[in-house]
């Protein structure tokens, strides 16, 4: 078995009296594409901040590579190997890429002092490994004069740096140009084929289904389905699950891992 | 990136390659001077500011403006406003303001004052002075960032809360320090070299330290990237409270400096030491192209809108015009600044 990359126990998180995860189970194995589907309000947005460490827990167990960890945090997640391109990018759109790129990890030198030759030098060398450069843009070019695809390609940059062990994509594709589109799909299958993980969250279902080695649909704070590739003939399969787990009642339940009492 | 990736990069996908390859990066600045002249818009607007206002000044009365007296007084008080003007543009940067600055001043050259009037050597005074100006920064900082208030208020509350205390326990009398002049302190930090006042040269320095904190180090990074969007800089792993606390540290520290050197002009301390100090200093870092809603600055052009508005009331006085003009100049500098400003940067949020 492929040694496991994070895992989450039992994680629930309430907002006063609101619960937002009730109890989710969810695990990446190295090398994996992980496809992370849900409704508006699923609990997708909370999961990944828990993932990237930006919220904390309710309850729960965070394990990475099997040893439970304690004090989760932002800066411990980024230690811990995982990377997260977050929906709306995530960037400080005043300040250069290369600033962008080594946000929260500055290359630092004696007593604090940045070694600025050697982030320049990096950041072209990320950008082009991903291919996105351009003409018109340089390392010190500022991200507000970028556009939706360029922003993106600084966003990926700064995840793959540090040889992150799981890339979390949340809604890579939203906003972006079938081109753009094309690359991020690119990238992921690129991170893939270096024995690395990417759990993808996406709206839309026909992405995520092309991409993900294992899918697990979320549903109003659970994880409603885990399946395998194999186990779903076509986008269309989970589509019809979602709406089934939606609307419960209006078809008889097909597939495996809802409890229709425990909802009610 | 992996090697095993590197085959990839040759698809369609990997972007153009090739003929392009070595020269991927074009920077539509690529002559040096132009490059200079973008990345330092706003100083260079704030220098062009100053410099036409000196003109106007200078032909309005020519001989005053050759003297050495003019400029040497400006010299002898400039530097007091550089070591908070300073500070500040690193807060305003952080998305911050800092308004409790001039009682830290006089709460810090008090401590001085009280040091050096028992009797011990003046350097132990500059150091109270500034472990002095250190805490009272750190109070400050803690208040807004753990007690989750508004900056603005809260450090004008400060302001008033500290000057106050400084009023009930000296009830108005001041303090003199006769016995500074023939100091070690003096002579290193107060008096003249080549009728220079020296404390121009610490200023300076002071500058550009700060200069390179803000550009070159990692807490003018982070400062920069926390008053831009302090959410990323969250998600990201800096701890964004930290930084801001670290900022009114700052400003704590570069105001106790500030307040000693005030005093050691002066050889004397007042109750009111640092008041005047509010309103000049603000307009300073503003006139020196720092915007208001944080993520950008410039403590270079921070310096050189303190030079201008040090300026204008000698100028305005010294050009043959009544001092009831100092105020009107005093606007009319800052409002043409900030549309001189608007006009040279493009503004990202």
């Amino acid at each position: 078995m492929a040694e496991r990359i994070i895992e989450l126990r039992d994680i629930k998180k309430s907002y006063g009296q609101v619960y937002a995860l009730g109890g989710v189970n969810l695990s990446v194995d190295r090398g994996e594409v992980v496809g992370l589907i849900g409704d508006n309000g699923a609990g997708k947005s909370t999961l990944i901040k828990i993932l990237s460490g930006v919220v904390k827990p309710t309850s729960g167990e965070i394990l990475v590579r099997g040893k439970p960890v304690a004090g989760w945090s932002a800066a411990r997640s980024r230690e811990a190997g995982i990377e997260t391109v977050f929906q709306d990018r995530a960037l400080a759109v005043q300040q250069t890429i290369v600033r962008n790129i080594f946000m929260g990890r500055e290359l630092t030198g004696f007593l604090g002092w940045l070694k600025v030759n050697k982030e320049i030098e990096e950041a072209s060398r990320l950008m082009r490994e991903i291919g996105f450069t351009s003409k018109v843009f340089t390392p010190q070019s500022i991200v507000g004069q970028l556009s939706g695809g360029e922003r993106q390609g600084v966003a990926i940059a700064r995840a793959i740096y540090k040889q992150a062990e799981l890339i979390i994509l949340d809604e890579p594709t939203t906003a972006l140009s079938l081109t753009e589109t094309a690359k991020v799909f690119h990238f992921v299958r690129q991170v893939r084929a270096s024995g690395r993980s990417i759990l993808f969250i996406g709206h839309n279902i026909h992405h995520v289904f092309d991409i993900a080695d294992r899918f697990v649909v979320l549903d109003r704070g659970k994880v409603a389905l885990t399946a395998d590739r194999s186990e779903v003939k076509s986008a269309d399969d989970l589509i019809n699950f979602m709406e089934d787990v939606a609307h419960p009642g209006g078809l008889p339940g097909l597939h495996e891992g809802v409890d229709a009492e425990q909802r009610a | 990136m992996s090697k095993a990736m590197e085959p990839d990069l040759q698809s369609p996908l990997g972007g153009t390659r090739g003929a392009a390859a070595g020269k991927e990066w074009n920077h539509p600045s690529d002559h040096w001077l132009r490059g200079f002249v973008l990345d330092n818009r706003a100083s260079l607007g704030t220098l062009a500011v100053f410099v036409v206002m000196m003109a106007v000044f200078m032909i309005a009365n020519p001989t005053v403006f050759t003297t050495w007296y003019l400029y040497s007084s400006v010299l002898t008080t400039l530097p007091v406003a550089l070591f908070v003007v300073v500070p500040l543009v690193f807060v305003v940067t952080c998305g911050e303001i800092d308004l409790s600055f001039p009682a830290t001043m006089g709460f810090a050259s008090w401590v001085f004052a009280l040091v050096v009037q028992a009797g011990y050597d003046p350097f132990l005074g500059i150091a109270a002075a500034l472990v002095t100006g250190t805490l009272l920064g750190f109070l400050v900082g803690s208040l807004v960032v753990y007690g989750g208030l508004s900056s603005l208020i809260a450090t004008l509350g400060m302001n008033f809360l500290l000057r106050g205390l400084i009023q009930i326990i000296n009830e108005g009398k001041s303090t003199a320090l006769t016995n500074l002049a023939d100091s070690w302190a003096y002579a290193i930090f107060s008096s003249q070299v080549w009728g220079i006042p020296v404390q121009i040269f610490w200023a300076i320095a002071f500058v550009v330290f700060s200069a390179l904190l803000y550009n070159r180090h990692r807490f003018g990074a982070q400062v920069k990237v926390v008053g831009d969007n302090p959410d990323s800089a969250k998600q990201m792993g800096i701890d964004v409270k930290l930084v801001r606390v670290k900022v009114f540290v700052f400003t704590g520290i570069g105001a106790a400096i500030a307040g000693t050197f005030s005093v050691m002009i002066n050889f004397t301390w007042w109750p009111t030491a640092g008041d005047g100090y509010l309103l000049p200093v603000l307009a300073s870092v503003f006139v020196g192209g720092t915007p208001t809603w944080g993520g950008i600055g410039t403590v270079v052009g921070g310096a050189i809108g303190a030079v201008t508005v040090s300026f204008i009331q000698t100028g305005v006085v010294a050009a043959g015009l009544s001092g009831f003009y100092v105020q009107f100049f005093n606007g009319l500098i800052i409002i043409l600044s900030l549309l001189g400003h608007k006009w040279n940067q493009a503004r990202y949020r």
